[in-house]
Parts: structure tokens; sequence; C-alpha cells
């Protein structure tokens, strides 16, 4: 019972977590683009080494 | 890192967006992203793929015409992007993600302390569980309900009932009823059981919304074709580039070879080739020079053109065909889903249902308590959450089948409306034929001739050239080395291959006797070798009869619809056994459509033309390739790629499979129906009977619909 007054406020907290993120990343315009995410992997933009 | 957002004049920093044509890769990306912000007054580039666009921020000094020439320097064509870049059905995809993902959180979080409640605790234990999942869950019911909540009580202040109707009742008495059991310490709360619901609800709601956000995006590509913007010539020789909806009759316009055309007009200046496919369907380019009419959405081939405004904006043809279609009277738009049939009828049977079994209790002489927990927990029981999930997640995995065959589906009701077909119509040029000149005989057979043949015809850009250049590659014919290709307009091709000479022309030209047509016959020698005579015309599409069998065996009569003259009707619709109709005008096929609609009969229309359109808007469901006119694949429910006409009787199999699975799916939810509402009416169902029977039957109904996956075959 006392691990209960613990471990549920922590667990709460970490999906609110979340749950955040994801409206975050929403609002951030993440899930605009997602085909182009794909492809943005390939670009080459290394500076070549000094 | 970006530039800093200030720039000496002060003037700060504008935003302008355009949609880019021949985005394709990485490499597109990396190279406007990084090429346009080298121009001096760009800030920045951002590219979406996902609607090809490109959004730019710049200095308020650099004009849209800059940017634009910019972008065409890196080798792409854009155009001004105007309007709403945001459409609705995206606005409401967005808003019901949000509310599935409070309500998954809730709903994960709520079962967990549920489940402890289900293993045995009791007594304190029970009832702070109970307080925090209603800490919990009701914030969420009050946020993820509202698409319910709203759509539910518009319904009812016009005195009608939809399926939000028993959810939102069915929602809001369940945690009414689970916080008062809260309040008294009882056994039973059901906060898992509504938020579940809700869940499960909004994931079909969800699925359902972002095929047809996914379908107006492809109506929004179509639009794109029309340029937003036009380059007018003011008196005394300044240029500014105008939105297309600030033309006036009267004005000079300038349209660059490679642009489209902004409105209906007069050739002032300059000779080119029109494509004119967005209105005719014809593929031939037509010549213009001064004097000509031009029309709004056609492409400026090669010259640059000086036009007169005659009509624009809303006074244009295209705009005159878009009313035209409009006007049409859609037989979809009378069309009830499925869902929304079956709601109807639900919906009655669960509130009455719910209501007699509170009356019954309170008769049978239980209290006001146990009578309305009884109620509620018909009520969430019979919540027809696998009956929402039931016909979208169908949809959406046939959908997606259906995309990867290369078929597109414009609207979300296509499927059903595909399904339930009983005619088919087909248009003839560009639907059953490939709608371009082909080379239909006379290409020789040798190898080495072949080899010759290709190299000589992928020298020149003529059309006729063109087409036998792609033949012999479809076919795999290596090219032979050439040397010296000379092309003489209006005659021919010829080069030397060693120390013969090897031709490609006119007839004449080629050394064979003239013959009057020059537009579908061609001759090709080596030297002084054998002649050959290739003759062009619109070639059918390759698997057009397996097609057609294939639409007989599914129980149709297809029959050709054409403008065409009953010569070339009666050659194709022989070579494909079926009848057909020639010479008709387009409101001929609006007529043959509309006395087969009277006798109860729903068609289907196959078209790619313009004259199609109206008929295509007619008919109970329309197709349309995508190589047809932007107008008959906006009438069209569906467009296919390829050369290839099986699309067609794939749909069809694909939206019979499906509605076979949607009714299976019915099926199913109202069969657990059957099994637990008796239950919840002797009482004897607890919130976790309620739980496993709602994901239960959700995950079945989901499952069914995966089969869907291989439905394109």
């Amino acid at each position: 019972m006392t691990g209960l007054v613990v471990l549920i406020p922590i667990a709460l907290a970490l999906g609110l977590a979340g749950l955040g993120a994801f409206f975050w990343a929403a609002r951030s315009g993440q899930f605009e683009d997602l085909d182009g995410a794909a492809l943005r992997i390939l670009i080459e933009e290394d500076e070549p080494l000094p | 890192m970006n530039a800093p957002a200030q720039f000496d004049d002060g003037l700060g920093v504008e935003t302008s967006t355009f949609t880019v044509d021949g985005l394709r890769c990485a490499g597109c990306i990396a190279k406007l992203e990084s090429g346009l912000p080298q121009i001096s007054g760009v800030v920045s580039a951002r590219v979406n793929f996902t609607s090809k666009r490109v959004r730019i921020d710049h200095a308020a000094t650099l004009a849209d015409e800059d940017l634009l020439s910019a972008i065409d320097r890196l080798g792409f064509k854009a155009q001004l992007f105007v309007g709403d870049s945001d459409a609705a059905a995206k606005r409401e995809s967005r808003r019901l993600m949000t509310a599935l993902a409070v309500a998954g959180f809730a709903a994960m979080n709520v079962m967990l302390l549920s489940v402890s409640i289900w293993s045995g605790a009791d007594g304190a234990t029970r009832t702070l569980f109970h307080w925090l999942s209603a800490a919990i869950a009701l914030p969420a019911i009050a946020y993820a309900g509202r698409p319910f909540f709203t759509s539910a009580w518009s319904a009812l202040r016009y005195g009608r009932t939809n399926m939000d109707v028993p959810i939102s009742i069915g929602v809001t008495l369940t945690a009414a009823m689970s916080l008062y059991e809260t309040m008294i310490g009882g056994a039973h709360a059901y906060f898992d059981g509504a938020v579940m619901l809700l869940f499960f609800l909004l994931a079909g709601r969800f699925l359902d919304s972002a095929m047809r956000a996914r379908a107006a995006d492809g109506v929004a590509a179509l639009m794109r074709r029309v340029p937003g913007d036009a380059l007018v010539r003011l008196r005394g020789g300044a240029t500014q580039r105008r939105l297309v909806a600030e033309l006036a009759p009267g004005m000079l316009m300038l349209v660059a070879a490679g642009e489209r055309i902004g409105a209906d007009g007069v050739v002032e200046e300059g000779h080119s080739n029109v494509d004119c496919s967005l209105v005719t369907g014809e593929s031939a380019a037509v010549a213009v020079s001064i004097g000509d009419r031009v029309l709004a959405g056609t492409i400026n081939l090669n010259g640059p053109l000086t036009i007169r405004v005659t009509a624009a904006g809303e006074a244009t043809m295209v705009a005159d065909i878009a009313r035209l279609m409009e006007s049409a009277t859609q037989g979809k738009g009378r069309y009830v889903r499925i869902a929304d049939r079956a709601s109807r009828l639900y919906a009655p049977a669960v509130h009455s249902l719910a209501v007699l079994s509170l009356v019954g209790w309170l008769i049978a002489g239980a209290g006001l308590h146990q009578a309305l927990t009884v109620a509620v927990a018909v009520l969430i029981i019979t919540c027809p959450c696998a009956l929402g999930l039931a016909v979208p997640i169908a949809q959406v995995v046939a959908a997606g089948a259906l995309m990867r065959a290369g078929i597109l589906l414009k609207d979300g009701s296509a499927l059903e409306r595909l399904a339930a077909a009983d005619t088919v119509l087909l248009d003839k040029t560009g639907t059953v034929t490939l709608g371009r000149v082909e080379p239909l005989a006379g290409i020789p057979t040798d190898p080495f001739e072949r080899g010759v043949l290709l190299s000589l015809s992928r020298a020149s850009r003529h059309p006729l050239s063109v087409a036998i250049a792609g033949l012999l590659e479809r076919q795999g014919a290596l090219p032979v080395p050439i040397a010296d290709c000379v092309e003489q307009p209006g005659l021919g091709v010829s080069a030397r291959l060693g120390d013969r000479v090897v031709r490609l022309g006119r007839p004449d030209w080629a050394g064979a006797p003239d013959t009057d047509d020059h537009e579908t016959i061609a001759a090709f020698r080596i030297d002084r070798g054998a002649l050959h005579l290739v003759t062009f015309g619109d070639a059918m599409r390759p698997d057009a009869a397996a097609a057609i069998a294939r639409l007989q065996r599914q129980g149709f009569t297809p029959r050709l619809l054409s403008g065409d003259s009953a010569r070339v009707v009666d050659t194709i619709s022989d070579a494909l056994g079926i009848a057909g109709g020639a010479r008709m005008t387009p409101a001929d096929k609006y007529r043959v459509i509309d006395e087969i609609a009277a006798d109860g009969r729903k068609v289907l229309m196959v078209g790619d033309g313009l004259n199609d359109g109206p008929a295509m808007k007619r008919a109970f469901v329309a197709m349309a390739p995508a190589s047809g006119t932007d107008v008959s694949q906006l009438a069209a429910d569906l467009v296919f790629f390829g050369d290839r006409l099986m699309p067609v009787p794939i749909a069809i199999a694909a939206a019979r499979r499906t509605m076979r699975v949607v009714r299976q799916n019915f099926a199913l939810a109202i069969g657990y129906n059957l099994l637990a509402v008796p239950l919840a009416i002797a009482g004897q169902v607890t919130p976790l009977i309620a739980a496993l029977a709602m994901s239960g039957s959700s995950l079945l109904v989901v499952a069914n619909a995966l089969r869907l996956r291989g439905a394109a075959k």
C-alpha cells in the first residue's frame, strides 16, 4: 500500500510525459511531411573533414 | 543555420509557398533547400515532400517572380500556391488524433487500476483506485468525447438521431453512474469501459477521416494544375505577376514556354504548340499563331506567347465545364453510407432496449439504483464499438491494397458504390485505347534493323519518332551506333551507318511512293534495303480483351460509348466482342446513363475525356485513368495508373470483397451483442465482462478486416 503512493504518481507522470511529447510533436508539425522524413535521411550533408 | 531574420532595409521577412512539379527524391529536396538560400534575400527554404510544396522565407524586397525564376534555374517548374493549405478533412484528422491520444492514455491508466480491482482489491484500496480512475477518466471523457457530444447535440437539436446519440448518452450515463458508485463506495465502476469505448470509436473515426483527408489531397493535386498567377504586361511595357483572379479581359498576358495559360484569350504575338489535353483529352499538340484562340488550363509547349485575355476566372471555358459538372445531378450526393444506414436502425433499438430494461426491473420490484445500473450496463454493452470500427477499418485496409495496385480512391464511399454497380459503360479513346499515337504495324523484326531504328528514332523529338523509340525500348531492342544524325524538319531524320545512309521519315522522302497521310505513316529504310512502312494509330490497352473478359465473368455486359465514327468504334467493339455506340455527344452519353439509371440500375462509367465529365458525374460511380483529363479525374471516384485496363475489374472485385468483409464485421458485432445483451438485461454484466467483450469484438473485427490486405488481385 505504501509503495502505491509512490508508484502510481510515477506511472501517471510517465504517461502524461508521453502524452505531452505527442502533443508537442503534433503541434510542431512533425507529422506534416511523413514521406519527406523518409527521404531526408538520404541527403548527404556532411561537411568534408578538416 | 539560417541567416539572421532581419535585413538592412528593415522590411522584414515574408513567406511564400510554391507548388513544385518534378519533386521525386531526396536529391530534389536537398537541391531546393540548399540552392535557394544561396540567393541573396532568401532566409530559408523548406520542402514538404508529401504535398509537393516549398515554403520560402525571404526578404520582402524579393518578388515572387524572382523566386519562381530561381526555382526554375534549379531545374524545377513551380507555381505560386494560393489558398488554404490546410484542408478541412486534415484539420478534422488532427483533432481526432489528439482526442485519440488522450483517450488512449486514459484507457491504459484506468485499465491498470481496474485490473487490480478485478484481482481482488477491496475496501479502502478499491475506493482509492475508483477515485483515481475517476480523476483520470472524467477529464479524458470531457476532452476525447467532444467529437461525439457535439455531433449528437446537433442531431438532437434538429430532431434526428445518429450513431453519436447512443454513444454520448451511454458514455455520459456510464460516467455519472460510476461516479455515484465511487462516492457511495460501491463495487462496480465502469470508468475503464467508458474510456475504452471512446478509444475504439475514435480509432474508427480517425481511420475514416484519414482516408478522406488523403482523398482530398488527391483532389487538391488535380486542382493545382490550373496556375495561381500569370505574368501581365502593363501599359508602358513593365511586367507584373498577378493572381489569376485579378486578370480581366483586355489585359496582355505573357506566357513562357512550358507554362500553363491562366485565362482564355487570343494570341497577339508569337507562335507555339499548345497541349490542350486538359480540355479536349487529345494528346497531340495544337499549333497556334497570331489570332488563334487559346484556353485557360492548356500548356504552352515551345515558344513564348503574348495573349490578350478575353475571359478570365469564372468566365473561362474550364470554369464553365466545372459548373456544368456541379449542376449534373449526382447519384452520389444522395447516397447514404452503409454505416449511417446501420446506425439509423441501431440507435432507436438500443435506446428502447435500455429503457425497457430500466422499466422492467422497476416493475419487477428492484430499487431505482439497481435498475439504473442494469440500464447503463445494457447501454455500454450495446454501444456500437465494434460497429463503429467495422466499416472504416475494412475500407482503409482495402484502400491501401488498391493503392499498392495503382488504384487511387478519391471518395470514402466509392468502394461501397462500386460494389453495388451492375452496369459498366466504357469510353473508347483513352480508356479502352491508350489515347496516344502508337506504332500499329510495320516495325521491322530483324534485331539489327530494330537497333538502327531505335538509334535513329531517339534522335528526333517528333511524336511519331518518340512513339517508335518508346515501343522498341519496351520490347528490349538494343541501339546500334550510328553517326551524323541530321533532322530535317517536315521530312525526317537521317544518319550514317558505316558507308550506308539510313532514313526515317515521310514516305516519299525515304524513297517510298508518297501517301497523303503524313500523320499516321512513316517510312524506315537502310540505304537501298527493304522498305518498312510504319503505320500509327491509337492502340488498345494491352490487356483490354482480358479485362473485358473478366468484367463479363463478373456478370457485367460492358458497352462502349464513343464520340468517334462508327467505323472506328466497330473495329474496337468487334475485337472485344461487346456492343458499342458511336458518334455520341457528351449530352448523348449523359442521356444514356440517365435512361439506364431510370430503370433502377447502377452505372459504373469509365472515361477519360472532358466530354465524359458530365456522364461520369451522372453515373452512380465513375473511374478514370490517370492519363485522362483533369476534369474526368475530378468527376471520378477512383483513378487508376498505368497502361492496363485490368484495374477496372480488379477494383470491382476488391470492392465486392470489402463489402463482404464489412457485412461479416456487422454480423460479428451484432452477434456479440446478441450474446451479451441478455446477460446485461439479466444484470449479470460486471465491468470485467464488459471490458473483455468490448476489446474482444473490436480485435475480431480488425483481424477480419486485415484479410483484405491482398484484395487487389
